[in-house]
């Protein structure tokens, strides 16, 4: 069965500020430029021939290490191989990854966060007590515990960057639980007979959602920085797959000669995680004039 | 009396780290797919091929046979007394890896912090100072630029510019003062870059509440007004990143002792994490989580020097 919204005010609200975030961007050049990074990262991670017609893992020997020019926009490796095709094509690699160690992170969060505040007694205790020890580790180390536990490649470096960040995204979901459950539309329901796992996904979650997500938002950045760096530190997918990190670990061999090898690559990176949190900024300041 | 508190449950906090880090490790390694028994032994003696009954017996030898929890508490105990396994690598005593790394990393890891500390100061203080919005703009906008830049690239410009075309620094090893300073400013960008963002914040907040007003009124300018009141009312926030910064350190210390090819803790993580070298990697993390909750036990026990607050009551005053 499907209810009216009992509140009117929503709808009427929705558009406004829908219009507000889409407004941002012709305030700021900057914030324009990094819309128009992101969307052309997402572009090379979902159809990369668009972008590149050449291919990422084979070179012709007659072309190694040329310099970056209007044939090769990066330049080539001492394969001969286009480091410009091999960026993008290692972008959907990159992005899956920060993509599945964001959703992993949140996941987790979300429904830990979501027990903990809601249920509170030891369900809190516990789950809070092993945020505290998570919390207490510096993060690259413990993600590195994880990859030596997992083994190498790019899903196992998602998942121990995402777990290690699970423990942040719970505390932020638990604080935001605990305020929205003390709200009289939440007694309401409770008082109403409503059982808790209606009251979770209906009520609580669409409330207490927003800081998460902006944390996810502020983590976007930070997460691809750490995903770069494992790759570099040679856990990501073995050699030929065209990582990011992983390219520019590949190219440390040449760096007296070929500057473009680790430089273009690693400035990818670099204006990625800018663009990111240029923007995660923007939705922060948003999301506070809730 | 309030101060002594103060100190005693801060000193059990920092217990308190280490321990959860020995334990999270401890589990996070259990829940290994592979086996580190089969992994020792084709690692150490070269046979491709083991029998079942040899992977046995290693493993009673080892005592990985045993429950869980059992080896938890003697893996803890051994801890306790400094002892934290051998290398399945090399048969190498941890704790001798760990002792002999030490020392090259604590060289960048100080000089990093202390760079870090000064440049992120200078930076925060200065976008505070500086009358010209423009300026203060592109001051406050640096620190976010520079954590966006991975810190290995930023170690490859380093050597690329500093060690080949000017020659001012040897570029790999460990050689003396000269090759320390190249992966310290590595390993400082980030960490400044939070420092100033954080006092920058938090200078500014300080500066706007209402004594700052009074301090203007009496005729106070800027230089004095920062100087003389802002710096210590802003120092608690600085502080405790100053302490974040020691654990973001020992993770950075991988990465850079990898760009510079430098012995070290770093190094050694790097190579066990590859490897699958449990204990060293265990090893590693608490040695780390010592450093970390030392570092912070000291900051902590600075707090109630930087602020009367905290010497009064015994806790942190948050406004």
């Amino acid at each position: 069965m499907t209810t009216p919204s009992p509140l009117p005010v929503e709808p009427a609200e929705e558009p406004a500020r829908l219009h507000r975030v889409f407004r941002v961007p012709l305030r700021s050049p900057g914030v324009t430029l990094s819309v128009l990074v992101l969307v052309l990262v997402l572009g090379w991670a979902l159809v990369p021939d668009w972008f590149s017609s050449r291919s990422p893992l084979t070179g012709l020997p007659a072309d190694r290490f040329q310099p970056p020019s209007s044939h090769h926009f990066f330049g080539t490796d001492h394969m001969g191989r286009d480091i410009y095709a091999r960026v993008v094509h290692g972008a959907a690699l990159s992005l899956r990854a920060t993509a599945l160690a964001i959703l992993i992170a949140l996941g987790g969060g979300v429904i830990l966060g979501l027990v903990a505040g809601f249920f509170g007694s030891w369900a809190d205790a516990v789950i809070m007590r092993a945020v505290e020890v998570t919390m207490s580790v510096p993060p690259l180390l413990l993600s590195l515990t994880l990859v030596t536990a997992l083994g190498v490649g790019t899903g196992q470096i998602a998942v121990a960057i995402g777990a290690t960040s699970v423990a942040a995204f719970t505390r932020v979901m638990r604080a935001e639980v605990l305020r929205v459950r003390a709200a009289p539309y939440v007694e309401a329901a409770i008082l109403c007979g409503a059982r808790w796992w209606r009251i979770l996904p209906r009520y609580i979650l669409p409330s207490a959602f927003g800081p998460v997500l902006a944390l996810a938002a502020l983590d976007f950045g930070l997460v691809v920085l750490a995903v770069s760096s494992l790759g570099f530190l040679g856990y990501g997918e073995p050699p030929p797959a065209p990582e990011w990190g992983s390219l520019v670990a590949d190219g440390r061999n040449y760096l007296a000669t070929a500057w473009w090898l680790t430089t273009l690559p690693s400035l990818t990176v670099a204006v990625v995680v800018l663009a990111a949190n240029r923007l995660s900024r923007v939705f922060e300041a948003e999301g506070g004039h809730r | 009396m309030h101060t002594a508190l103060y100190a005693a449950t801060r000193t059990l906090r920092a217990v308190f780290v280490v321990w959860a880090a020995f334990t999270l490790t401890f589990v996070a390694l259990r829940l290994l797919p592979g086996d580190p028994v089969a992994l020792m032994l084709s690692g150490r003696g070269g046979f491709a091929e083991l029998t079942a009954q040899q992977v046995a017996q290693a493993r009673t030898e080892l005592g990985l046979d045993r429950p869980l929890i059992v080896q938890y508490g003697s893996a803890l105990a051994d801890a306790l007394h400094g002892d934290l396994g051998a290398s399945l690598q090399t048969g190498q005593p941890v704790s001798r890896m760990i002792a002999d790394a030490l020392l090259p990393t604590f060289q960048v890891g100080t000089l990093a912090l202390l760079l870090a500390l000064m440049l992120g100061t200078l930076l925060g203080v200065a976008a505070n100072l500086t009358a010209s919005p423009l300026l203060r703009q592109l001051l406050r906008s640096l620190p976010s630029v520079a954590v966006s830049l991975p810190s290995f690239w930023v170690g490859l410009v380093l050597i690329q510019f500093l060690s080949f075309r000017w020659h001012l620094f040897p570029s790999l090893g460990d050689s003396g003062f000269d090759s320390v300073i190249l992966p310290a400013c590595t390993m400082a960008i980030p960490g400044a870059a939070l420092v100033a963002q954080v006092l920058g914040k938090s200078l500014h907040t300080t500066l706007q509440e209402p004594y700052a007003d009074t301090v203007r009124a009496t005729g106070a300018g800027r230089v004095r007004l920062l100087f003389g009141h802002g710096l210590r009312n802003a120092a608690i926030p600085a502080a405790t990143v100053a302490g974040m910064l020691v654990g973001s350190l020992i993770g950075g210390a991988v990465v850079v002792e990898t760009v510079f090819s430098r012995p070290g803790m770093g190094r050694i993580t790097q190579s066990a994490v590859s490897a699958q070298d449990l204990p060293v990697v265990q090893g590693v993390v608490v040695v780390a989580a010592l450093a970390f909750a030392v570092v912070n036990l000291l900051i902590d026990l600075l707090y109630p020097v930087l602020d009367p607050r905290i010497r009064a009551t015994g806790r942190l005053v948050t406004t």
